[in-house]
Order: C-alpha cells, then structure tokens, then sequence
C-alpha cells in the first residue's frame, strides 16, 4: 500500500503526520511512503531528509491523493481534501465526528473510510496510538512555557544578594494528560505547584508528580472514573458550587493558572469566573488550555492573548503542538506508525481492516459506504474499576452514635457480668446451711479476685515475666499452711508440712531475687 | 487460733503483696514495688512464725534456710534465655507444696474426727492442748464446716496436682536438651490415644472421687483424686506444642494461684486466700492477653493444636532469595530508619549481645532503630524484653505491637531476627491460614524486610509464611548470632 502525507492546509499548521524515522518503519510494514514536497518544512524535516529515508517526494496535494492508498493528515480534512478523497481510499487524521458530522456523511457517501485518530479507545493496548495523550503532552508542557513567557517572574524561589524571590504558585485544573504534563513541567521549574481534579482518584498521580492535591470539602458518592473511559464526567450543581468557592478562596494567592478541564463531546465547564481573575495580582497568567471548546476561564478568547483590567493575562491559543511542531510531529508521526502496525498484521504492506478489533473498529468512523460512528461500547474495560473505598469517613453524628452505641455495649456486658457474680456470690450464700465463717473468707476471696483484675491490666506488657516471677514468689504464701501444720504431733504431718516449706522457700528467694535481676536490667537510653 | 497481732501483720503484708503487683505498671516503679513484695513475704513468716501456735519453729527456719540457698542458686545462675523454664519449674513447686498442705489438713482432720469419738462423753476440749494451731482451729468445726472444709481441701489438691505435673512437662518441653529431668519430653504436640476423653474421663472420676471423699470413704479417695489431677496436668501439657508455651505457662501460674486460695480457705487464712486470688487473676489475664494475641480462644489453645484449616491455604508464590552479610550492611549504612523484630530464634541462639551491639553502632551512626516485640514472641509473655534488657538495650525503644504496627510504611528496614508467625501476612491475607485472624507486625510494609532464620523450614507451628517469598524480602541463612556477628565486622 501506499501512504502519502500532504502538507497540512490549515492556516499556522506546522505539524506533519510522516517523519523521516516513522516513514523507515512503515517501509518495514512493506508499504511504500509519499510526502508532498514541502510538507515537513514548518517542523524542522527537509525534503532531501525524507528521500533519505526512502520517501518519495511528490510535487502536490491533488497527485498524492491520487497516487496514494492511505492518506495520513494531522488536521481534519478541509472540504477540498475531503473532495480528492476516493471509493476505498483511507484517510487516517484526527476529525473530531461529532463536530464535523456533515463532512463524515459526505465521506462516507464517497466510500472512504476515514480512521479518526482522536477516536482510538482508551485501552491499555491502544496507548500507543492514542495521538490525544501525546498532543495533550505536549499542550501541558507548552503552556507552562508559555506561561513562563509571559510571566515576569521566576518560577523558582531564590535569595539572591539582591533581594528574596517568592516561588511562583501554579494551580493546574484537570489533571488529565495535559495537566499532569503541565505539573511536571511547572514543578521541574521550581514552582509551588497545586493541582485539582474533579476524579478524586487521581490525586495520587497528582502527588507523585511532586503537587498538592486541592481538596474540597464536599460529600457526594464519587462517580469511578472508570465508567466513563477515565474521562471526568458532569458534575452535579453541589459539587459545583464547592468547586468554584474553594477557587474562590485560593485565587489570590495563586499566580499562574493552567486549565485544562474538558468533558468528551461537550463544551468546556466555566471553571475560573470573572471574579476570580479579578481577585488575582496583576501580572498574573492564566492558560486555557481548553480554548477551542469554549474555555475553562471566563473571558478567554481563542487562540488570542489578551490582558484583563487588572494586570491578568489569559492566553487562549489553542495551537500549543503546533508550537512544538518538531516534537508533536514525531509523536504524531509514532502513533500513526503504531495504527499502520495493527493495521499490518502480516508486515507484508496488505492492509486488513479488521472491524472487530476493538482499537480499529473504534477509531474507524465510515467504512465502506456507511458511517460507523459512534463504536459500541469496547470489550475490554478502560480502566481496572476502583474498588470502592471501604472505609468511610464518619460524620460526627455517625461518630457520636457509634461512641454512644459503644459505651452502651460496654454498659450491657459490665452490667451483666455484675448480675452473673452478683448471682453466684449471693446463691452461695443461700446454699442451706452455708455457715458464716466460710462467707467471711469468700468475701475475701471475691475482693482480693477483684483487686488482682484491677492491677493486673495495668502492667507493662514489657514487664509481664517479671511479673509471672514476682506472683510466683508470692504464691509461695502457701508456706503460710505448712508453717502452722508443722508443729503437729502426728509425724507424717510434720514431715509432709517440712517439705512443703522447704519447696516454697526455694521459691520464695528464686523468685524474688530473679525478679530483682530482671528488673535491675531495664535501662533508659 | 492465731492472735490480732498475726492478723495485724497480715493485712500489712496483703496491702504489699498488692503494691508490688501493681507497681509494675513501669519499669522504674517496678524496682521498688519488688521490695514491697519481699518485705510483706518476710513480715507474713515472721509473724506466722512465732505466732501463737506454731511449733518447731527451729526446725522450719533450718528448713527456710535450706530452700533459701536452693533459690540462690536457681536465680542467681540462670540464663535469661532460660527464665521460661525457671517460672515453670517454680510453678511445680508451689503445686506440689499445695498438694502437701491439702493432705496435712485431711490427716489433722481424720485425727481430730478419731479424737472426737475417743472422747465422746469426756469433753474433748483439752484433748488437743499440745497440738498445733491448725488442729485446734479444726476441732472447734462443726460437721457442716468440715464439709466445706473437704471440699476446699480437696480443690486445693486437685488444682496443685494438675499444676505440679503440668509445670514439670511444660519445664521439660521448654528447657528440651537442657532438662534437668532424668527423662525427656518431646517439644511436639503429643496425646496418648484417646485423646481429650482420657482428660474428661479423669475429670469425670475425680468428681466421682470427690463425692465419695465426701461422704466418708476414707483417704483412699482422695489419694485417687490426686493421681487423677496429676495424669491430667501431665496428659493435658503434653497436648500442646512448644509453639503455645506463653499461654501454658501463664495458665499454670493462675492454677498455682487458685491452689493457694483453696488451700487458704480449707486452713482459714485470710492471707493465703487475698495472695492465691491475686497470682491466680493475673495468671488469668496474662493468659487472656496472650490468646487475643494469637487471635485464638482459651479453649482452642488448652484443648490443644491449631484449629484444622477452613479450605485450601493460599499457595505461596515466588522464591526465597538470599542474602549476604555484605549485602545486608550495605542496606543497613543506607537506611535511617530501622526495625528488628526478634523472636524465640533470637533467644535459642543467645544472639541478643549481638543485637545490642548492633544496635548501638547503629545508633551511634544517628539511624533510628528500634524494636517491635510481639506479645507472644518467645516462650514466655514479655520473654523479648527481659532478653533485650539483659544485653542492655534501652526499654525505652523497645515498643509494642500496637505502638510500631502503623510505623513500618515509613521503615527502611526491617530485620526479623529468629521469628516466623508473628510476622506471616497469611494471617490477614488468607481466610483458611490456622492463624487468620492473629495480630501480627506488618514489617513487610517497609522498604526492605531482612530475615535471619536457620533454613528454610517452617516455624515451630509448620506453616509456610508468604513473606519470605515477599519481593522486599531478602533471607539472611545462618544461626541467628554467627549471622549477626559476621555483620558485625562490617559495620563500625
């Protein structure tokens, strides 16, 4: 097969779909590559460098759409492309369907099929491919650059003999790609850097990026960003409000605000109102990384920069690849390598459009004469499904009810451990004809039981063998009995009574003194 | 029948015996409450000693003196290591005497019975004029309280049975080649075939042999009575392995307790029946303490061996992979902080001067170290302690399983010296695990987990542990102290 990459007709495009590198490696796949001449120009690949790498170079767009089988693009195809296009030609480019509905009808009238790069599914094996990460990337990346640019301070703190450098603080909203790109690339530079996301479950990735997690103070059952494809969903008006006061109450200390919040197929949430910007320094930057659709800022104007009354500049370019088109242009160029690689499963240059796989039967939105958009659902789950978190945090009330709940167990078991000894001791007293010499001594015993429970619990466990040590010394009290027994007149008492205080004073003094030993050796550092 | 003054220094006596227990509550108290508990031993002999009553009081001090030079011995040449066996063989001793007492009280009363037949008609009053304290207390009973007074006697002698034998297997189990027993005991789990029937059976016969006591059989009951309460202490301890000693031991040190308190309320002393019910509560919390650190009930640990499995025990995946002292020494000058968890293999290899000596270069090199003692490490509860203490390691790093458990996340390494249970993630991870459910030291949440372990058997109780095959877990083979010591060498 042939694939053949224009030169992007966009006005400021400086992209290109075909590297020199990406172009050796379809060649391995067993195609043949085309570029129109002059294509690679804007990022930084000469002609003579793409016939280097066995390109073959063709004079214009209108011949290498007739010469080429797949044609790979950066931009939608504009309507005099989508024009040159033919029954079972392949265009391979990002077309954002739900925009630009019509143009896929029309396509697809024609017999093209048309495999949108901005469609590849979400799914650990399409990662490759998925030309939105890198482009997203790279978008984090530049409006921290941009940002810096037109930011008249460092990022870093420093003490410098001339004075002392405060840190620049960086909110960075939606830490999707982009976001994470751009915490990266703002913590690098040595900015205090915080981050927010309406997917609570990201905050771990936020940390180990080196930001603050921004939480709100809200209770609502989080949506599993999993359901959604890892997208961020609509939040409810609630958490809304929650959201926008806790900007509210961050906006002033915050110098520069990168927003990066998009919901798929919707226009981009207000996120940083008038109020906000209003309450920021002058000479403060805010990126809007979400300016084609609208904007995350209010005042935010397309791919311009303006300044707002009070100093606060919001920069709404939405060509941040374009700006980095070397770079973008060979992430780009990869991914749709990788798509041309699934594509080519054999590497014998025989292309199989395989529609149950689920990577391709996603991305591809008309085949064969008919639209295809929008996929089914994939097979094979975004995202491992949260397990939902076990361990609530309890509200007070929950947290009094359930002290309360355990001092009334404790009530019940105290109160019937008391009836149950209470019992015993007083149905030994009602046995008939118990006589009152025995209570005396039972009283004792009921007590003294009673006392050794109270102390006992609070010995050290770290003393607990110099205790067994010490009680059985103690036990020794038993010398006590052969004491009184020995004097008998009967000799086997006496002997018997000899023998008993002889046993129990070797365990008087063993005990006692390894006690003392023991003890003598606990030390403080 | 003894004067106020005996009583009067009773009370004393009792009101120490209770400080000294309590004043073990820290380690500095505790110096000072153990003189408490011996001048309130001293005082309660002196007083019975030349009360009223009491003969041969000459003889009893040559006999005093005798045991005194015995215990001299025992305490003073003791091995730290080998204090498990000390408490136990003590525990024998105390049964034993129990056992005496109880027979000299059921002879005083078959004499004062007689006496009372030879002097019917005669008032029998001055008949026992010369006779002992004791036997005097008894002839002014009626028949009703030498009914109780047998029951209490015979309680007394059973519970000092069981106690007696049951210390002196538990001793042997403990002590295994060092016993000073002319015979051996194997350290296993072992029953006589019929099992647990042969102790329910005794038990059963002894309450038989109780009721015939009572009803004037004669003395041959009660002699049966012992050997009942002898074969089951021996044959219930020889039921359960080396492994649940902590529990054994504590449990014994409870029975010669309630022995005492039996004995105590058969004599009528108030003293013996205050001191049996203080050993024989803290024996009973100590055995409670260690049963809920082993996740276990009382019952299960007595009745002997782990409960059988619920299922299939999770197959342990990975290998054990192996490490040199260097490698260990390495990890060692790399990490801040540090947490050894020894065990009984620490204890069987006399290496705790190793491990303080260890300690202390650590320290010394500005590294957090610290020890985490499990409740039923070693063979006796708090037996780490007294060990880590002997070789001078400071109490106050020494800590407990509750106060280190949430600490080991932010552990660089952990060094388990010579234990195996205590530390097996089975016991929170798999539901079948005999030991699902126990408390055990997380150490496998720090960085690096070190192992010091003689092979690769599994531990006294047989089952495998996963966290040897952990990826953070490197085994260090070798007897615990040649181990150490070679580390030793390249740390300084």
């Amino acid at each position: 097969m042939k694939i053949g990459t224009p030169k992007e007709t966009f006005d400021g495009e400086a992209r290109v779909a075909m590297t020199p590198d990406s172009a050796k490696a379809l060649q391995k796949l067993g195609h043949e590559c085309l570029i129109e001449a002059g294509a690679g120009a804007a990022a930084g690949f000469t002609d003579a460098a793409y016939k280097d790498a066995g390109v073959k170079v063709v004079k214009t767009g209108a011949a290498l759409f007739k010469e080429a089988d797949i044609v790979a693009k950066v931009r939608p195809p504009s309507d005099a492309e989508a024009k040159r296009l033919r029954e079972g030609q392949t265009l391979i480019s990002f077309f954002y369907p739900v925009a630009n509905e019509e143009l896929m009808g029309t396509i697809a009238k024609k017999g093209s099929t048309v495999i949108a790069m901005d469609m590849v599914p979400r799914i650990s094996r399409a990662q490759k491919m998925d030309a939105l990460s890198s482009m997203a990337n790279i978008a984090g990346y530049r409006a921290v650059i941009e940002a810096g640019n037109n930011f008249g301070r460092f990022f870093t703190g420093q003490i410098t003999a001339a004075g002392k450098v405060p840190p620049a603080k960086v909110l960075v909203i939606g830490a999707g790609v982009a976001g994470l790109a751009a915490i990266g690339a703002s913590t690098s530079l040595g900015a205090i850097t915080y981050a927010f996301d309406v997917r609570p479950e990201v905050a771990e990735q936020v940390e180990s990026m080196g930001a603050e997690f921004v939480y709100l103070d809200f209770e609502e059952e989080q949506q599993d960003g999993a359901s959604t494809g890892g997208y961020a969903a609509v939040s409810s008006p609630e958490f809304r409000e929650a959201q926008l006061a806790k900007f509210r109450e961050i906006a002033p200390d915050i110098d520069i605000v990168i927003t990066t919040a998009l919901i798929p197929n919707r226009d981009a949430p207000k996120l940083w109102l008038e109020d906000m910007i209003a309450a920021m320094k002058p000479g403060s930057v805010i990126v809007d990384l979400a300016a084609e659709r609208g904007g995350n800022a209010e005042g935010t104007v397309m791919d311009e920069k303006v300044v707002t009354e009070n100093g606060v500049t919001i920069i709404g370019y939405t060509d941040f690849p374009s700006r980095m088109a070397a770079q973008s242009s060979s992430l780009y160029a990869t991914n749709i390598r990788h798509m041309m690689t699934d594509l080519t499963p054999e590497k014998d240059g025989v292309v199989v459009h395989d529609m149950e796989d689920d990577v391709i039967r996603g991305a591809t939105i008309t085949h064969e004469k008919a639209v295809t958009f929008p996929p089914p659902p994939p097979k094979v789950q975004a995202i491992a499904a949260q397990p939902k978190k076990e361990v609530k945090e309890l509200t007070p009330e929950e947290k009094r009810e359930a002290e309360a709940a355990a001092f009334k167990q404790e009530t019940k078991t105290q109160v019937t451990l008391l009836a149950v000894g209470a019992a015993f001791v007083l149905g030994v007293g009602l046995i008939p004809g118990m006589p009152a010499s025995f209570m005396q001594h039972f009283i004792v015993f009921v007590l003294s039981v009673f006392i050794g429970f109270q102390v006992i619990w609070n010995v050290a466990h770290a003393l607990h063998t110099p205790l067994m040590a010490v009680t059985n010394a103690i036990s020794s009290i038993i010398i006590l009995g052969a004491l009184i027994q020995v004097g008998s007149s009967n000799l086997l008492i006496t002997l018997l009574a000899a023998l008993g205080i002889f046993m129990a004073a070797i365990n008087i003094f063993g005990g006692f003194l390894v006690t003392r030993r023991m003890l003598a050796m606990f030390q403080k550092s | 029948m003894e004067n106020a003054f005996t009583i009067a220094a009773y009370v004393v006596a009792g009101v120490l015996f209770i400080l000294s227990l309590g004043g073990l509550s820290g380690q500095e108290s505790a110096k000072r409450a153990v003189w408490y508990g011996i001048v309130g031993m001293a005082l309660a002999v002196v007083a019975t000693l030349f009360g009223p009553g009491s003969g041969l009081w000459f003889v009893s001090l040559v006999l005093i003196a005798g045991g005194a030079a015995v215990g001299y011995q025992l305490a003073t040449k003791v091995e730290m290591t080998q204090m498990p066996e000390l408490v136990a063989i003590m525990h024998s001793m105390v049964g034993l005497a129990a056992v005496f007492v109880g027979f000299n009280a059921d002879i005083t009363i078959n004499m004062v019975e007689a006496a009372k037949a030879a002097a019917q008609g005669n008032g029998y009053e001055g008949a026992f004029g010369s006779a002992s304290a004791f036997t005097a207390l008894v002839a002014k009973k009626t028949p009703v309280e030498i009914g109780i007074l047998r029951v209490e006697l015979v309680l007394g002698i059973w519970i000092g049975a069981v106690t007696f034998t049951g210390s002196v297997i538990a001793y042997a189990k403990l002590a295994g080649g060092s016993s000073m027993l002319p015979f051996a005991v194997d350290t296993g789990a072992k029953k006589l075939p019929g099992g647990h029937f042969l102790n329910a059976a005794a038990a059963a016969l002894s309450v038989v042999l109780l009721l015939m006591y009572l009803s004037g059989s004669g003395s041959w009951a009660l002699v049966l009575l012992t050997i009942a309460g002898l074969f089951i202490g021996y044959h219930l301890i020889m039921g359960i392995g080396g492994a649940d000693m902590p529990v054994v031991v504590s449990m014994l040190n409870s029975y010669s307790g309630w022995a005492a308190a039996a004995i105590g309320f058969s004599l009528g002393n108030d003293l013996l029946i205050v001191v049996g019910a203080l050993v024989g509560s803290s024996g009973a919390i100590l055995s409670y303490i260690m049963c809920k650190a082993m996740n276990r009930s009382f019952i299960s640990v007595i009745l002997g061996g782990f409960g059988g499995p619920a299922g299939e025990q999770m197959a342990v995946e990975g290998e054990q992979i192996a490490i040199e002292a260097d490698g260990v020494a390495t990890a060692l000058e790399d990490a801040d902080s540090i947490v050894i968890i020894p065990g009984y293999g620490m204890a069987v290899a006399q290496a705790q001067q190793s491990v303080a000596e260890l300690t202390r270069r650590l320290r010394a090199k500005g590294k957090t170290v610290r020890f985490a003692i499990h409740p039923v490490a070693g063979r006796l509860p708090g037996h780490m302690n007294v060990l880590l203490a002997e070789a001078k390691v400071p109490y106050d790093i020494v800590l407990e399983m509750d106060e280190i458990n949430d600490d080991f996340p932010e552990t660089d390494v952990s060094i388990v010296i010579g234990s195996n249970d205590i530390v097996n993630p089975a016991a929170q991870d798999d539901p079948n695990s005999p030991i699902a459910g126990m408390p055990v030291l997380e150490c496998w949440k720090s960085k690096q987990v070190f192992v010091s372990k003689r092979g690769k058997g599994t531990g006294y109780s047989g089952i495998e542990n996963p966290l040897f095959f952990k990826e953070n877990t490197r085994m260090f083979y070798g007897d615990a102290k040649a181990s150490l010591d070679k580390l030793l060498g390249l740390i300084d």
